[in-house]
């Protein structure tokens, strides 16, 4: 399974930026909390902790905004400047996120923007691409 | 059919090194989370445990596992990159790259069965200095510095019975293998004392409208326009103004691809092809694993009729930095 090379029409994004962005973020920082919880995701969170977080799917106008503490993650929902911002079409952070391309690759093509904190944004890449997958139910999702 | 140079592939965490083997690596090349080896970025490399759980990956499927501890073991304590050596033995790799002569010497006389080669950061340019290696401390294979033409390799293979290891793929550089200190004017840190060219702690990028600007410790070394590729930010691939003319003064962003002379590779007797990139993810272990599995073995198959597939190259081509792809040093006719 492959993700379809597609951008959303500018309309979603021009809806979804009027919606709230607590629902998708909670989700993601539960999804990311039960992941490191079981284990799955290695993440030495004192590496993480007192860091905010910015996700942009600039295609769904959706902003995905978390912090992290020693234990765990959080919706932020303050109006402080991100430590660290990924911005890319919706496609092309699920392409990452699967597996099916490398960050470098979409950053040297200039589909992912990366701001702020280098070497944070270098712990998450890295923590990311240790995460090993075979051993969850999400191992037939990813491309490799 | 010839004997096939080993497929030797990067591996910067557990999922790469066994998503490599899967794909048909003959080899992975890992490091320590420290500065023992040339790629010491954050979250990047292997802890015991991860280690661990790789070489037993790769042996089981019969494929080997290298350390690479390819930095200088700086004078005042070296203690570190000893103990990595003692570790890779413990740990029971293959063999490990090493560059420095010192550590050289003390991996041969403390661990007599660990197999030893000879990092491309070690330089060595001719079969006098590979053979040197060999008979001080037993050097098994030496990794050639990207500065060779191919029959520069060939003088040196047919001069030495140390197995030859020459690059396959990967981003290129200014190529001062195992000498270049050039960040260090930049952020005091430099290759070869940290194991990392642009450190990540002094790497900003800033988004202005469409343009991507690239700052090293504040110095500016690039700025990107709208849809122009960018590539890593080290200084060898700034831009940088010259008498008014702003241009790659020193490097264009650039990877090296030898697909096309696979057949001549091979005929030469080049025991080992590697692939750079040990900072990449399992994506891009996969894409490069799988295209050049392929290519080797249709070259060593096919030799003299062999020709490139457009979908390796493709598929190259997509993870390549910079927009331009070449045969580096190995292709000088001017010699």
């Amino acid at each position: 399974m492959r993700v379809p090379d597609i951008t959303l029409p500018p309309i979603i994004a021009s809806i979804a930026s009027k919606l709230p962005a607590t629902p998708p973020t909670l989700a993601l920082v539960t999804a990311l909390n039960q992941l490191v919880k079981r284990g799955v995701l290695p993440a030495e969170m004192e590496l993480l902790a007192g860091k905010r977080f910015e996700v942009d799917v600039l295609d769904a106008g959706i902003k995905l905004r978390f912090a992290a503490d020693e234990a765990r993650f959080s919706v932020d929902q303050s109006t402080q400047a991100p430590d660290l911002r990924f911005a890319a079409n919706l496609a092309d952070l699920a392409r990452m996120m699967l597996r099916e391309e490398d960050p470098d690759t979409l950053f040297f093509n200039r589909k992912l923007v990366i701001e702020g904190d280098t070497e944070l944004g270098l712990i998450v890449k890295n923590l990311l691409d240790s995460v090993d997958w075979s051993d969850t139910p999400l191992a037939r999702f990813m491309a490799v | 059919m010839p004997k096939l140079p080993e497929l030797v592939c990067p591996a910067g965490s557990l999922p790469a090194l066994k998503t490599a083997i899967d794909h048909g690596a003959d080899a992975v090349y890992m490091g320590l989370k420290n500065e023992t080896n040339a790629r010491n970025f954050a979250g990047l490399n292997f802890d015991e445990k991860s280690a661990t759980a790789g070489i037993r990956y790769a042996h089981d499927k019969g494929r080997k596992v290298l350390m690479a501890i390819n930095t200088f073991a700086q004078g005042v304590d070296i203690s570190r990159w000893q103990r990595a050596v003692d570790q890779a033995a413990d740990l029971g790799v293959d063999a490990v790259i090493l560059a420095d002569l010192g550590l050289m010497d003390y991996a041969s006389r403390r661990h007599p069965n660990l197999r030893l080669h000879m990092s491309v950061q070690s330089s060595a340019t001719n079969y006098e200095a590979v053979n040197l290696a060999r008979d001080l401390f037993g050097v098994q294979r030496a990794v050639l510095p990207r500065v060779l033409t191919l029959d520069q390799v060939g003088h040196v293979i047919r001069h030495t019975d140390v197995e030859i290891e020459v690059f396959g793929f990967g981003s290129l550089c200014v190529m001062v293998e195992g000498r270049c200190l050039l960040s260090s004017y930049a952020t005091g840190e430099s290759p070869n004392t940290h194991g990392v060219c642009s450190p990540a702690k002094f790497v900003r990028w800033e988004q202005n409208g469409n343009t991507t600007s690239a700052r090293l410790n504040d110095i500016l070394i690039d700025q990107y326009g709208q849809n122009e590729p960018a590539g890593y930010p080290t200084l060898c691939k700034g831009r940088f103004e010259v008498q008014g003319d702003t241009y790659y003064a020193l490097e264009e962003p650039t990877s090296l691809n030898v697909l096309e002379m696979l057949p001549q590779i091979i005929d030469i007797g080049v025991s080992a092809i590697k692939v750079e990139g040990r900072q990449r993810s399992p994506a891009y272990v996969a894409q490069v694993a799988k295209t050049l599995r392929e290519a080797i073995d249709t070259a060593g198959r096919e030799m003299q009729r062999f020709s490139v597939k457009p979908a390796w190259q493709a598929a190259l081509g997509k993870l390549a930095e910079g927009q331009q792809q070449t045969l580096g040093a190995y292709n000088r006719p001017w010699k």
